[in-house]
């Protein structure tokens, strides 16, 4: 560069600067077609998908008789039908986030700290519910609390037992959603340094105080951050609150009633955006604030093993409830089955096939549509979360930032939400596509993704970006990286995100609920229905098949996937 | 408050599977004055960690008894111990700041807040960290948090305090500084001490006793001086410092003084091995006791290497090549490889192992 011009550069404001950097960098995507096509591929998707139904739900919100108007809100806000249920949403987030975490952290520390003997097993049923369809844990309750439950009747011989509500519904959700404070939990015990600890008992500490003034303090953001996760899921659940909830209605179920039911779209709208800050805040809180305040990434690297606790005193109680959980939750995996083939639960107890003749007489259609649909959704899931991982990671455009935000933001969004959006937004031309399977494959697709998006960056981060780079330099063009480069090298993301896409698709409600037509009937759906008109057999059927089929194809996939070279290991849940 | 350490015949044995298991320490019998600053000092996986983990209170014990002061420690826990460990990543409680994490111990053992305040500040003062008072570990640099911890160890004015290789972390320069730091505070609080390195000149620097380890089992106890120069075997010669190793035969001996012949010529040397005439004997000699220009045996320099405060040569001497080193070769040509150079043994530096 001659002087003169390194002059002219020198003058230039930052402002200015920066933009010359920005259309430089332009001009290098502009030259490169194929990441040209993937970044507005991307950017479509994710402004269709996501943003769009959004938009329209707050829009429709605020239009009442063609008008702009606060009347949706003002209604919620005359109605204490409405004021009720927000605050009974709130009071079962709340409830179930407390008492997940305290079960998800006792089953971390024992996993973590404690000598237990079948750690893997136990470990095991406690994530079992993240994979499972929404309805075991729910109908397994009914199977066990009910009016005609086990223990409330055939034990307790209670004749007037009320599993519905919110006392069941805390139930069922705190099996549900413990499982996810314990994975995040069990993965800051282990991150934290053993000596640490060692060295607060070698100033004199007991194993209490060492318990209570390094290890809780030092988990205390990692605690607030999985109540903050579950109370998130909490609020967006639908399939339980529909199936256990009673009269306790909760926001998510609401907007279903409500949209659905009652055909009237737009009051709905005003309670998904409610419905919506509450998730998004508490997942902002959770991201910005609580993200930057961990201490355990700052005790570093863990430099021995961790010493397990092997005193009785500590043990021996902690087995105990770690041992009765567990069994409780497999108790109810094993409830489903066995109710499918019980006459009638509670009154008669023989062995029938009735209720499988009566779901194979209703034929083999909802299976069929569900698995396919899945099967088409699975590998799209897989390749567009890779994809935006790389571009969000790898590569500068303009967008990024938003595809990075709108993707991140999207797993707080509640299904139910998303649903809604997609109805009013995609029932009238231009595009309509309610009620047709490529609707609900976008749906398994949008509610997977984000999930597939943040496990390949986080192994994307992992990779020095200068073997992409040498590569490049090599010659390969930018579509030659990523499919010779960085896909080989976050093949395990790539595989767990598969397996993952997969389960989930099977056993989505919440959004689907709004899309399914008369032409693709789900085996979710018909569950819900079943459970709906009383047929708890029935229910059973379907749920049992579903926990066979997502059962099997995990395994098979796992089974092809270590053939093929990737360690089980990789191919986490 | 001064108390010794007395350990004896401590075996530790980890059980891996049915199969495999380590002895980690084997046999060891110890012991350690008051006041005194023992190191150990051995290869990696040689079983230290172990033993002052034992001693700690993390490990339990496979055999044997530690002793601190008149008291068996072996059944207590780590908490009820009276020592207080340094560690290697120094642990500093991440969620506290410099102050607390002084204080934690203090607080644990319930003291007075006027006392605990009073003690934390003269180590503060001690150590030259009063300006660090209020931060967190997250803010301070590796040799300014490995003062923190050594700090936290020295207030609670333990019996015994145990070191990690507490300086592993830092720099070589740091490392100095903080190791002639460590010596003057120990000195000047006079706890005693078990120090645990790889590094010979750290242990040198340091230590009124040096215990040399090998496979979990001790191989040699003693001064710096004397394992640097009267080495046991073999292995404690390598291990200390470069060393040659020469082959020489017992002429005739009185008392403890014997002739040597080394390739034709005699050289005096005392042992307090009991030898005899005719015996072969492996003696050591470190590169610095070889004199260049020496006049007893021809040699030919095969390496020739300038490090600044020595010059360091090879020279290859009948059928094996020898380690030598001269110090302020100043106003003197420096040989080159393949030339012829004269070489002396240093008698008095010839040790029989
Ligand atoms: N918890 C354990 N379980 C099984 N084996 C162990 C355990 N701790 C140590 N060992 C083994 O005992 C031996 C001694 O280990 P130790 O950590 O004491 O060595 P070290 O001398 O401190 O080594 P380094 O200098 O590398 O720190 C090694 O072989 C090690 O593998
Ligand atoms: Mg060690």
């Amino acid at each position: 560069m001659s002087n003169n011009k390194k002059q002219i550069v020198k003058d230039k404001s930052n402002f200015q600067l920066r933009m010359i950097t920005e259309v430089e960098v332009m001009k290098k995507v502009f030259s490169d077609p194929i990441l040209l096509g993937a970044i507005v591929t991307v950017l479509t998707i994710v402004t269709m998908f996501i943003v769009f139904p959004l938009v329209n739900i707050l829009k429709e919100s605020f239009i009442y008789e063609d008008k702009f108007s606060i009347h949706h809100y003002s209604e919620i806000y005359r109605l204490s039908y409405n004021k009720d249920i927000i605050l009974n949403t709130l009071k079962l987030g709340v409830t179930v986030s407390l008492l997940s975490t305290v079960v998800g952290f006792i089953f971390a520390y024992a996993s973590a700290y404690v000598k237990i003997k079948f750690k893997k097993i136990l470990n095991g049923i406690a994530i079992l519910p993240i994979i499972s369809p929404p309805f075991v844990i729910g109908l397994s309750a009914i199977l066990l609390f009910g009016r005609m439950g086990i223990i409330t009747r055939g034990i307790f011989g209670m004749k007037n037992a009320e599993i519905y509500g919110f006392h069941g519904l805390v139930l069922v959700q705190v099996l549900t959603f413990f499982p996810v404070a314990f994975l995040v939990l069990v993965g800051l015990l282990e991150q934290i340094d053993p000596s640490v600890e060692e060295a607060s008992r070698d100033l004199g500490a007991s194993r209490w105080k060492v318990f209570s003034t390094i290890t809780l303090p030092l988990m205390a953001p990692g605690i607030a951050n999985a109540a903050l996760l579950v109370f998130i899921q909490s609020v967006a659940d639908f399939g339980n609150p529909m199936v256990i909830g009673g009269n306790y209605t909760t926001m998510a179920v609401q907007i279903y009633m409500q949209g659905i039911g009652s055909l009237n779209m737009s009051g709905a709208t005003a309670l998904a955006i409610i419905l919506l800050l509450v998730s998004v805040s508490a997942f902002i809180t959770q991201k910005f604030y609580l993200g930057k305040k961990s201490y355990v990434t700052v005790t570093g690297k863990v430099s021995r093993r961790r010493e397990l606790i092997s005193e009785k005193k500590v043990v021996t109680p902690l087995s105990i409830t770690v041992i009765l959980v567990s069994i409780f939750v497999g108790m109810m995996y094993i409830l489903i089955p066995i109710g499918s083939f019980i006459k009638l639960w509670g009154v008669n107890y023989s062995l029938t096939l009735d209720h499988y003749k009566y779901v194979f007489g209703l034929g083999f259609k909802p299976i069929f549509d569900t698995l396919k649909l899945a099967m088409i959704a699975t590998p799209i899931t897989g390749i567009l979360s890779m994809v935006i991982a790389f571009l969000v990671i790898r590569r500068k455009f303009l967008g990024r930032a938003y595809i990075d935000f709108v993707t991140m933001l999207s797993i707080a969004i509640p299904g139910t939400v998303v649903g809604l959006g997609y109805v009013i937004t995609y029932n009238k031309p231009p595009l309509v596509l309610t009620g047709t399977g490529i609707i609900l494959i976008i749906a398994f697709v949008m509610r997977s993704m984000p999930v597939g998006i943040r496990s390949g960056m986080a192994s994307l981060q992992q990779i020095d970006p200068s073997i992409e780079e040498a590569a490049s330099a090599l010659g390969a063009s930018s579509k030659k990286v990523f499919t010779s480069i960085t896909i080989p090298m976050i093949k395990p993301a790539l595989f767990s995100g598969l397996v993952y896409a997969f389960a989930r698709s099977m056993t989505l409600v919440s959004t689907i609920i709004f899309l399914v037509s008369a032409k693709y009937n789900l085996l979710t759906v018909a569950t819900m229905s079943q459970i709906d008109q009383g047929r708890i057999g029935v229910a059973s059927v379907y749920s049992t098949l579903l926990i066979i089929i997502v059962g099997s194809m995990i395994a098979l996939m796992r089974f092809a996937l270590s053939k093929m070279g990737v360690s089980q290991e990789d191919i986490k849940l | 408050m001064k108390k010794g350490i007395s350990i004896k015949n401590l075996t530790k044995v980890f059980v891996i599977n049915q199969k495999n298991k380590v002895v980690a320490v084997d046999d060891v019998t110890l012991e350690v004055k008051p006041g005194e600053f023992v190191t150990l000092l051995g290869p990696s996986g040689c079983g230290k960690t172990t033993l002052l983990r034992m001693i700690a209170g993390f490990e339990t014990l496979t055999a044997g008894d530690i002793y601190i002061g008149e008291e068996n420690i072996g059944a207590q826990t780590p908490d009820k111990r009276d020592t207080a460990m340094v560690f290697q990543n120094y642990a500093l409680f991440p969620h506290m700041n410099v102050f607390d994490n002084i204080a934690y111990g203090l607080k644990i053992r319930k003291l007075p807040k006027t006392e605990i305040k009073q003690r934390v500040q003269k180590i503060l003062d001690l150590m030259k960290m009063n300006d660090f008072a209020h931060r967190v570990p997250a803010q301070m640099s590796g040799g300014q948090q490995q003062r923190v911890s050594l700090a936290r160890a020295l207030v609670m004015e333990p019996g015994v305090l145990l070191f990690d290789e507490p300086l592993s972390n830092l720099d070589a320069k740091l490392r100095i500084h903080m190791r002639d730091e460590i010596r003057k505070i120990q000195k000047e609080v006079g706890i005693t001490s078990i120090y645990v390195t790889h590094d010979q000149s750290e242990a040198m620097g340091l230590s009124d006793k040096i215990v040399i380890m090998k496979d979990g089992v001790i191989q040699q106890i003693g001064t710096p001086r004397e394992i640097y120069q009267k080495p046991i075997n073999a292995f404690v010669a390598g291990f200390i410092g470069k060393t040659n190793v020469v082959e020489g035969k017992i002429m005739s001996t009185n008392n403890s003084n014997y002739e040597v012949d080394i390739q034709g010529i005699t050289h005096m040397v005392k042992s307090d091995n009991k030898l005899s005439v005719g015996d072969k004997v492996s003696m050591m000699l470190r590169p610095e006791s070889i004199i260049v220009e020496g006049e007893q045996y021809d040699g030919i320099v095969t390496k020739s290497m300038f490090m600044g405060e020595n010059h360091e040569y090879e020279v290859k001497w009948n059928d094996q090549i020898l380690q030598i080193s001269e110090s302020n070769p100043f106003g003197r040509d420096i040989y080159e490889i393949g030339d012829t150079m004269k070489i002396g043994f240093d008698e008095k530096a010839l040790h029989i192992l």
